[in-house]
């Protein structure tokens, strides 16, 4: 009894610490924007590591996503001779929801575990202690650009899934299934509101991005200096990640879309 | 190096591009961001004995086509009247004062909007004008009760 007494007072104190470790960085990072302007052609190479490289991923599942919703879609609306809605069903979908989450899930696979990954192995060869004797700050030097480069790709990133998921949707919808292209778009016109859904969209993305952000390199930073370590801090990153974006996104939806 | 990183600002740039290309996409092709603008649009109102599911931003039509959207739905505290706000397109600025504004259903259970039918006065609307002429929402409800009514007197 005392034991377990014993065993979640350990645990409270210790998901504190983590808190209070994960804010005092994220708050260090912040602070660090200052050296932003010097920092950019840093910004440039990580918006390529994290943006450019997952673009593939992005485009792919994208595509699929639009084209597997759309295929769904039909079988279901047939029935009730609705096919003419299936636009607006898949843009909604996309738009509200599918978009910012799945394309944050691969960004936390892609990206994030990578970022974790890099910054974790960066502490175990002691290449951030070599910063520090050289009076450079690590986390403004190497974890600040990437912060500011996730932060930017993931909604840039969101936005190129949704498109080409609608042109999945067309391409099965429209070119295969025959549903007709002037019913198909104009419905999508008239009931996506550009300000409800696609800002809320991205404002949802945004929210992913410093989520994905912030616990990708707090594991990397925090990460224990061995091999094995670094592992399970990637580890950890995709798991956590992808359930604060699930949770987010329900939190999130509620506040908006009610 | 210098290649390299040059290589590395290039796709930057094209992926920014991708994505603002994606933004102009989705704002024009998948939402009501085109008919969102409208040039210099004046407001009108109407008072009706039942709106049924008219919402804010509602399409205000003529003949089928949009040329506005309602604006604001109140309640009138005096005559318990709903009395609709609705933007009309500056381009549409000869709209006949007598016309007639109801409300009208798109398919059997669509989407509810206000659909004006033209008058014959040589007046037009002004902003600030209100539309004498309206006819209330069909509520289904009230259909089937009228229909029972009249099918038990039988």
């Amino acid at each position: 009894m005392i034991k377990l007494i014993e065993r979640i007072g350990r645990s409270t104190i210790a998901m504190t610490e983590s808190l209070g470790r994960a804010s005092l960085f994220l708050w260090m990072i912040l602070v660090g924007l200052n050296t932003f302007v010097a920092r950019v052609s840093d910004v440039t190479r990580q918006l390529f590591n994290t943006g450019v490289l997952s673009l593939p991923i992005i485009m792919v599942s994208g595509l699929f996503v639009g084209m597997v919703l759309a295929l769904q879609g039909y079988n279901t609306l047939k029935d009730f001779g609705a096919e003419d809605a299936l636009g607006v069903m898949v843009a909604l979908s996309m738009v509200r929801e599918l978009g910012p989450v799945v394309a944050a899930l691969l960004f936390a696979g892609r990206a994030g575990s990578s970022l974790t990954a890099e910054i974790g192995l960066m502490k175990t060869t002691e290449q951030l202690s070599a910063l520090e004797m050289m009076a450079v700050n690590p986390v403004h030097r190497v974890v600040m650009p990437r912060f500011v480069a996730a932060i930017v790709a993931l909604p840039l990133l969101t936005l190129i899934f949704m498109s080409i998921g609608m042109l999945g949707a067309h391409l099965v919808g429209v070119v295969w299934l025959g549903v007709d292209a002037g019913a198909f778009w104009g419905q999508i016109e008239r009931s996506v509101d550009w300000h409800e859904d696609i800002l809320n969209g991205m404002l949802k993305s945004i929210a992913f991005a410093f989520a994905v952000a912030w616990i990708a390199l707090y594991q990397g930073y925090e990460s224990i200096p061995t091999s094995e370590g670094v592992g399970r801090s990637t580890t950890r990153t995709v798991v956590q990640a992808s359930l604060w974006i699930l949770g987010l996104d329900f939190v999130l939806t509620a506040l908006m879309f009610n | 190096m210098n290649r390299n990183s040059r290589m590395v600002e290039m796709s930057v740039g094209f992926f920014v591009l991708l994505a603002i290309a994606s933004l102009f996409f989705m704002a024009l092709n998948v939402s009501n961001f085109k008919s969102q603008s409208m040039n210099s649009p004046y407001v009108v109102h109407a008072q009706f004995d039942q709106i049924g599911g008219l919402k804010v931003r509602s399409p205000v039509t003529m003949s089928g086509v949009t040329v506005g959207r309602v604006t604001d739905i109140s309640l009138d505290s005096t005559t318990f009247r709903a009395t609709v706000s609705m933007e009309i397109d500056g381009q549409y600025n000869a709209i006949p004062l007598d016309s007639s504004a109801s409300i009208l259903t798109s398919g059997l259970l669509g989407e509810q909007y206000i659909g004006l039918m033209p008058g014959g006065d040589m007046d037009v609307l002004q902003s600030g004008d209100y539309i004498e002429l309206t006819q209330s929402a069909l509520v289904l409800e009230d259909l089937i009760g009228q229909f029972l009514l009249s099918q038990g007197e039988k």
